[in-house]
């Protein structure tokens, strides 16, 4: 998640939630309840990358890779504790996903050691869904195994690209092989593999990428995501970009290869389910991140790492040792946090069920206090405009087009009334 | 007081042999105020510690660019051969915009300082004010002022003069106004070389107005020139143009505070209140006479101030309109050139279409509404008067490119001017080729020395109240002065040129200009605003139009691509309060049809046309 921070209102001491969401907590009883967890570290920090990470291996008491697990433990006790205050019926968790950062940079058995910690303390669903972000490089058939047993069923790897000059202009490090490696390996421990892949790197030619594309299908993942690269700002690439030693990015570009991918895919027999994401049936999407766009609650642990749960909103402490600081003195690691107002939420619903395949429900949102009316005169120009599918429309569903999830954003203002 | 002024005289009660009335002829930045402020200095009237710098440069604004805007009269003791006088020191204003109160302050004096920088020599526009002092019969006393510069030449500058003016360059007064040296001569040779007023004492009154000044406190404060006759305190005047009569509240002259008198009596200047608070009602050029022994006659000279430059000002912020308005208003009172009328824009929407003397009057009336009033504004390119005569003999008088009439015409006339631009010899090609690029006609050239060239062109006065100036200063180094004045119209193929947005006409971008330039305006702006406008849904054609024939076409390409690729956890805060932030901006956005402008890209179109603040100036 990108690390600067939002502007909020502060977190209490105790970490407890508002009463507005205590309140609303008891009618979320049977939605899944999902946990992130936030591993800070990286071997090497990537010129694109605005993500919360470090690349020092000791960032102070209860920050350094050895003793770092203790302490997101001890987040995981704080948020067990404030759920309950807070009325939540004791949820097991539907989804784990830990992120990074590099989260192999652990081994193996620390990362298993943290489930096992989450489990004891929510308890994890028998067919809940638990994935590792991993680095090519850091990962083997030894710690797969691992992995694996500990209950992990899927992991996220990392591949970027499959051409070695994009992969400089990223600074990505690792070998192009280990790729395949490790895809052997997370095969061969039982669990399921996706491919994190980026379209558009300065310099990126359209060959290059349908080549990465390619490669990801001869890979056969059960789950691609593939992003057009984001220059943030602050990044060490926005700065070459601006001092003009890398070109900036093209939004064409980005365009034309976003309609490669979805070709490409789409022939492979991979199906969109969401803007960036896809997969090879329903069952194999991310369920986790499904949770981000379909109000569901999940609570984020480590610096930097965002929660939502009942319509609260709130980040912690972006520096590691800031966080493990806090924690160590039985605070919460809170920073920020907002509760969108009824307007606000609603944008939320309506921006994030564009994004995603299942589609924005019509009657669902109109229902929000805050939403617009979402004329069907408007519904319509949408299909006319060849921006949304004709067809979902009449089951009462937004599904953009391929051509509307290029412009989602614009659908979204248009939709929300500006 | 200054040893050199023992027993200055009393206002009122001054024999006209012992007044001396001059102006100060002299280009900007050539050290006219810094002379009179010396002046000031070495007759007494202002106290070393009450002195700050440009004394009489009373407004903030006129500090700051270090012009002259309105000039002001100022009234000193001298001594000379035993003998007291009297001087008045009228401040002239130095730039072209304002030639015709530069006429009424000469029609108020009988001598003139030429004063040139020594080390630049003579400039266009004390050049045509030296020629303008010239045709009212004024004595000339030349000048050259900063010789403490290394760089000063006062030879080389003295013979230039001397060959300008006639007469011997060792006639040539060499003066630092700076040091002081040389001044005490300056006020010598004013008494021994400048006419004394001439006038009927016992006639009704007839005074000249020269300047008028709005004051807060005051109200509209007049400044005359007696010509015959005497004005008295509380004595009932009529202004003999408008048929307005007032009581003369307060008289007195400027020493240089205000000093109230008993009257000002034949050749004396000085100020006039009368309790009115709007200097409309006090004409520069207009006639003072007693409203019950009036003069038969006015002096003469009087024009109405006509604008000759319009240009469209928008407040950014559409709801200062009302803000804009009566700023307006109040600048109004003390500057009676200044004329409005509401405008409204598809583009920019409310505002006013404001008539000026000239880009610097633009300029200066811009950046006194903006920092007076805390306004943003857009100014819209400016505008010449265009007399356009329709197939049908209908006359209309175009100041908006928006008025310019539809269908077939037989006639459009334009302004014309006549320009004297001033250079070293070597750029007289470079200038020349200028001037031919816009349709400019050389009345002929002349060599001030060896190495000065003054060149004359007429040019139509909407080929340089554009760039004309920032073109000049670029091809000559920045060496080239210029003046030029208004010298009539002149048939020309003119057309109007549209610039569509899909379609849709931005009224804000439409010009009028020659044929042979419609073509390379429209392909600029089309290609600027295609530039500036984001990318829509669809695919936007920009033209340039005249009449419905296409001259020009862009197009911006419909966005492809407007979607955040990654949008997880605390991504989400953040892609919706980008969101709302786009909702607030949207706001700002004006509709030209279907199209999404920003309003920025409307101020960008325009002001890299603005005119340059420092036209002018050297």
């Amino acid at each position: 998640m990108p690390s600067a921070l939002p502007v909020g209102d502060p977190v209490p001491a105790d970490g407890s939630l508002p009463s507005a969401a205590a309140a609303r907590l008891p009618g979320r009883r049977n939605r899944p309840l999902g946990l992130y967890v936030h591993i800070p570290f990286c071997s090497v920090r990537c010129g694109y990358c605005d993500f919360n990470t470090y690349t020092a291996e000791d960032l102070g008491p209860g920050a350094s890779r050895v003793s770092y697990p203790d302490t997101l433990i001890s987040e995981l006790r704080l948020a067990r504790r404030v759920l309950t205050e807070a009325g939540d019926v004791g949820r097991a968790l539907s989804t784990v996903f830990f992120g990074g950062g590099t989260p192999t940079l652990l081994p193996a058995e620390d990362l298993a050691r943290i489930l096992g910690a989450a489990r004891d303390l929510f308890g994890v669903e028998p067919d809940a869904e638990v994935t590792t972000e991993a680095n090519p490089d850091t990962l083997d058939p030894e710690s797969a195994a691992v992995l694996a047993e500990a209950g992990f069923t899927r992991v996220s790897i990392g591949m970027q690209s499959a051409v070695p000059e994009v992969l400089t202009t990223l600074d990505r490090t690792h070998d192009p092989a280990n790729v395949s490696r490790a895809v052997d390996a997370v095969r061969a421990a039982g669990m399921q593999v996706s491919l994190d892949v980026i379209s558009g790197a300065p310099g990126e030619s359209l060959e290059q990428w349908r080549h990465t594309l390619e490669t990801v299908v001869d890979l056969a993942p059960d789950h691609v995501s593939a992003y057009s690269l984001i220059v943030e700002e602050g990044t060490a690439m926005a700065a070459k970009v601006r001092r003009g030693e890398l070109p900036d990015v093209d939004p064409d570009d980005q365009a034309e290869k976003y309609l490669m991918t979805d070709a490409l895919l789409g022939r492979a027999g991979y199906r969109w389910y969401e803007v960036s994401n896809h997969s090879t049936g329903e069952h194999t999407r991310s369920r986790h991140n499904m949770h981000y766009w379909t109000d569901t609650d999940w609570w984020g642990a480590g610096p930097g790492a965002h929660s939502h749960v009942a319509g609260v909103r709130w980040w912690n402490v972006k520096h590691p040792a800031a966080y493990a600081q806090r924690l160590s003195a039985d605070l919460s690691p809170g920073h920020g946090r907002e509760v969108p107002d009824a307007e606000a939420a609603a944008l939320e619903h309506l921006m994030l069920g564009l994004r995603i395949a299942d589609g924005l429900d019509v009657e669902a949102h109109r229902e929000l206090p805050g939403a617009g009316r979402l004329a069907e005169s408007e519904l319509r120009a949408l299909v006319d405009d060849g921006l949304a599918e004709a067809g979902a429309l009449e089951a009462g569903r937004v599904v953009l087009t391929l051509r509307g999830r290029l412009l989602a954003d614009a659908v979204t203002r248009r939709l929300a009334g500006f | 007081m200054s040893p050199k002024a023992r027993t200055p005289l009393v206002p009122a009660d001054t024999d006209p042999s012992a007044i001396r009335n001059f102006c100060i002829i002299a280009h900007i930045d050539h050290g006219k105020s810094t002379l009179a402020d010396r002046m000031l200095q070495l007759t007494g009237v202002v106290e070393p510690r009450e002195m700050k710098n440009q004394y009489l440069d009373r407004m903030d604004i006129e500090r700051e660019r270090g012009i002259t805007i309105k000039s002001q009269a100022v009234r000193m003791p001298w001594e000379y051969e035993g003998r007291s006088y009297a001087f008045h020191m009228i401040d002239t204003p130095g730039h072209v915009d304002f030639s015709y109160e530069v006429s009424r302050s000469l029609a108020a004096c009988e001598g003139a300082l030429l004063l040139v920088d020594a080390a630049q020599g003579i400039e266009a526009q004390t050049l045509a004010n030296l020629y303008l002092a010239m045709e009212h019969d004024l004595a000339i006393i030349p000048v050259l002022n900063k010789i403490d510069l290394p760089a000063a030449m006062p030879d080389k500058y003295a013979a230039e003069i001397a060959h300008l003016i006639g007469g011997d360059p060792d006639d040539v007064l060499r003066v630092s106004g700076k040091t002081g040296e040389g001044v005490e001569a300056v006020l010598d040779r004013i008494v021994a070389e400048i006419p004394a007023p001439e006038g009927e004492a016992d006639v009704p009154p007839r005074a000249m107005i020269f300047d008028s000044v709005y004051d807060t406190y005051r109200g509209v404060v007049t400044f005359v020139r007696v010509m015959d006759g005497k004005l008295r305190h509380r004595e009932k005047i009529r202004m003999m143009s408008t048929g307005a009569h007032h009581e003369l509240l307060e008289i007195g002259v400027s020493s240089p505070e205000p000093e109230p008198t008993a009257g000002l009596g034949v050749g004396e200047v000085g100020y006039l209140i009368t309790g009115v608070k709007d200097v409309r009602q006090s004409k520069v050029g207009d006639t003072v006479t007693l409203l019950n022994r009036p003069a038969d006659q006015e002096i003469g000279g009087y024009q109405e101030p006509r604008p000759m430059v319009y240009s469209g000002l928008f407040p950014i912020d559409g709801s200062d309109f009302p803000v804009l308005r009566e700023a307006l208003e109040k600048l109004q009172l003390n500057d009676a050139a200044l004329s409005f009328e509401p405008e409204t824009s598809a583009a920019l929407g409310f505002g006013f279409r404001v008539g000026f003397l000239g880009l610097l009057h633009l300029e200066i009336t811009r950046q006194r509404l903006e920092a007076e009033n805390n306004l943003d504004l857009i100014s819209t390119a400016p505008n010449v008067i265009y007399e356009v005569t329709a197939e049908d003999g209908e006359v209309h008088t175009v100041t908006n490119p928006s008025e310019f009439p539809e269908g077939k015409l037989s006639e459009i006339r334009e302004p014309i001017v006549d320009a004297t631009i001033i250079v070293p010899a070597e750029y007289v090609g470079p200038v020349m080729e200028l001037c031919q690029s816009r349709r400019g006609d050389m009345q002929g050239m002349d060599y001030l020395s060896e190495e000065r060239v003054e060149i004359r062109y007429r040019l139509p006065l909407a080929e340089i109240v554009f760039d004309f100036f920032d073109n000049l200063k670029s091809r000559t180094k920045g060496y080239a002065s210029l003046n030029w004045q208004g010298t009539g119209d002149q048939a020309a193929d003119l057309v109007k040129v549209d610039i569509l947005l899909q379609g849709d006409k931005v009224d804000a971008f439409s010009a009028i200009t020659h044929r042979d330039h419609a073509y390379s305006y429209g392909v600029k702006m089309a290609g600027r605003l295609k530039d500036l406008i984001p990318r829509q849904q669809f695919e936007v054609p920009v033209q340039a139009a005249i009449g419905s024939r296409i001259i020009a076409r862009e197009n911006i390409r419909a966005i492809r691509k407007d979607v955040l690729s990654k949008c997880y956890g605390g991504d989400i805060s953040r892609k919706r309060k980008l969101l709302e932030k786009q909702k607030e901006g949207k706001k700002r956005m004006k509709m030209v049809g279907t199209v999404e402008v920003p309003q920025e890209a409307f101020i960008a179109a325009l002001s890299s046309d603005e005119p340059a603040a420092e036209k002018g100036k050297k």
